[in-house]
């Protein structure tokens, strides 16, 4: 996902937030035991909350965010703060996901470098970051890790979980990994596993970090960083993230500041410029080890193969949760079609499920985007399961 | 069974007797839900478990935030993923006039669900008749408002013509009715002597099964 941030355009907020940390498995007898059998501790997962919880713990929504986001969904850190969190237009008083009635949590996920343990981490054996030593995690390890923090706040009940992209696959796993804990689930323009396509642009963005020569093997944190790898990542990554028709529209063949072409390698067309600056943002405040792990968890997540033996409806059988899958026309990174085989799974399980395909031009990127139809369909399905699961 | 005084949140008419017709607490499936406004009905009156199938994404959204169970779809696909039987009923109310082949649809209804529910416009209700006859021009209607050039409703349908398809078919008719419905299809009544000629719609109750 990219960085869409915006303020909510009426001014609503949910105010000033705080970043918390929560470390566990540190007693080196008991670490978190990944997928792949390695183990992990300390671990620390940064996490923020909005709204309240109500006395009988009914209203916890649980959001999870995507390949580049983080714990801040929604306020501000300081009255002076140029942005609000990454769903500020979402999550907030009166707005979809109305933090005057639902407590909201949202954890940076594991193998990030937000807050939560990952690659740059500080590795306690040898007193230096991990680097390419952090083990493999996987969208389940993430869940596991959300799982923890949960109990550690709590919490049993999540009323719904809520996320897009990377975060609908962990809004997938949750249902199936725990399902007498989520009530309801929105997954968003996700999938249970990626297409040959989405591997393919996460490879080339991987092999564009690895290139660089200021990578050294994930072994960077005290020299160099890898910056023309990871903005080039970057870059690769938000061709995926519009569409054909934003593209057209945003930029076309526009020229950047000048009347005709340079005849040289500089940024000529506005669309190179926009990518230029995009990939070159986001070295600032992102790890290039992160990004190479959860770019490689979401193409390993395959939640048939691991839940299901293969079969999408053996691993949604595993599953009560009430569903609204959400899908947007111009999304080529995880097209309709995929929602629709969710869909059709959960069905032939038996399962509570509804399905809209919203219109839009903005490719996979349209979930973070001011969007009232989302917004209004978040609320009204929220509204519900809220008001069924009351006995 | 007449309309009593206007209300703004009554249903129409011929959704009336459908639901009329649905036992509390089964499972339901509107096919061409619309709205939903059949579905909503049933839930706060009748305590069902229901859902609800459509093609336009505003009617989808629409239905979502009513709080309905609803999947943006093609009908004709989206019947085939459920199991045998998963419903008690399946509605395709005021809809079979639109859809390009029927058999398979009503085939795949008494498939998912024990009972099924059909409604339509009578296409040969006398006023259509009339016009058919005195004007020489296709018949345009309230209950088939459109011109010919531009009408969604692709099958003109009989009440008789419905009985006939059931008998040839081999679908079971359990309940029928035929209303005639006036005050924009919210208010009408039951149509019992004379019905393909003065019901405006008529509604079936259908079943794989005598019973």
């Amino acid at each position: 996902m990219s960085e869409y941030i915006e303020h909510d355009k009426n001014g609503v907020s949910v105010g000033l937030v705080e970043k918390q940390y929560f470390t566990f498995a540190e007693d080196p007898h008991h670490p978190l035991v990944l997928e792949s059998g390695a183990s992990l501790g300390p671990v620390t997962l940064a996490y923020e909350i909005f709204g309240k919880l109500s006395p009988e713990k009914d209203n916890v929504i649980l959001v999870l965010h995507a390949l580049s986001g983080d714990s801040h969904v929604a306020g501000y850190y300081h009255a002076d703060d140029s942005k609000p969190g990454w769903w500020d237009i979402m999550v907030g008083p009166g707005k979809g996901i109305d933090t005057d009635t639902y407590f909201v949590i949202c954890a940076n996920i594991l193998g990030s470098c937000m807050g939560s343990t990952g690659p740059a981490s500080v590795d306690p054996k040898t007193g230096r970051p991990y680097g390419l030593s952090f083990p493999l995690v996987t969208i389940g390890d993430m869940v596991e890790a959300q799982r923890i923090l949960l109990d550690h706040l709590g919490i049993d009940k999540i009323l719904c979980a809520v996320g897009g992209s990377i975060g609908g696959m962990q809004v997938l796993e949750w249902c199936v990994r725990y399902p007498d804990r989520v009530v309801s689930a929105i997954p968003l323009a996700t999938t249970t596993r990626h297409s040959a396509l989405a591997i393919a642009f996460n490879e080339v963005a991987r092999q564009a970090i690895m290139a660089d020569p200021d990578w050294n093997s994930g072994d960077y944190y005290t020299g160099k960083k890898p910056v023309h790898g990871l903005a080039v990542a970057r870059m690769v990554g938000h061709i995926t993230y519009l569409s054909d028709e934003s593209m057209r529209l945003k930029f076309g063949r526009r020229l950047q500041n000048k009347a005709d072409f340079s005849f040289n390698f500089d940024a000529d067309f506005q669309v190179e410029s926009y990518l230029r600056y995009q990939g070159n943002k986001f070295v600032e405040r992102f790890d290039a080890n992160s990004f190479l792990y959860i770019t490689k968890a979401a193409d390993y997540y395959d939640l048939e193969k691991q839940h299901g033996d293969g079969s999408a409806v053996a691993a949604f059988s595993k599953t009560r949760a009430k569903f609204l899958v959400v899908s947007f026309t111009s999304d080529w990174l995880y097209p309709t079609y995929q929602s629709r085989s969710v869909v059709k799974a959960m069905k032939k399980t038996g399962l509570d499920v509804s399905f809209c395909e919203i219109e839009s031009q903005w490719g996979h990127d349209a979930f973070l985007l001011p969007n009232e139809r989302l917004s209004a369909l978040v609320k009204g399905f929220l509204e519900r399961v809220r008001r069924e699961a009351i006995p | 069974m007449s309309g009593g005084k206007p209300s703004p949140n009554a249903i129409r008419f011929d959704l009336k007797i459908i639901a009329s017709w649905i036992e509390p607490g089964s499972k339901v499936i509107s096919l061409g839900c619309g709205d939903g406004d059949l579905l909503y009905h049933l839930k706060r009156h009748k305590k069902i478990i229901g859902c609800g199938i459509d093609h336009d994404e505003n009617k989808v959204a629409r239905c979502v935030e009513r709080g309905l169970s609803v999947l943006q779809g093609d009908i004709n696909e989206e019947v085939r993923d459920y199991p045998d039987d998963a419903f008690d009923y399946v509605v395709l109310s005021q809809t079979l006039q639109q859809i390009y082949d029927p058999s398979p649809l009503i085939k795949e209804m008494l498939r998912i669900g024990r009972k099924g529910i059909v409604s339509f416009p009578n296409f040969s209700h006398w006023k259509v008749r009339l016009q058919l006859l005195l004007t020489g021009y296709a018949p345009v209607t309230p209950q088939l408002p459109y011109e010919w050039y531009n009408t969604p409703n692709i099958r003109v349908i009989t009440l008789q013509d419905f009985r006939k398809y059931a008998r040839e078919t081999g679908f079971h008719i359990l309940q029928e009715a035929a209303i005639n419905t006036h005050t924009h299809d919210k208010y009408g009544r039951i149509i019992r002597v004379l019905a393909n000629l003065r019901a405006t719609y008529g509604i079936f109750l259908i079943s794989k099964h005598r019973s």
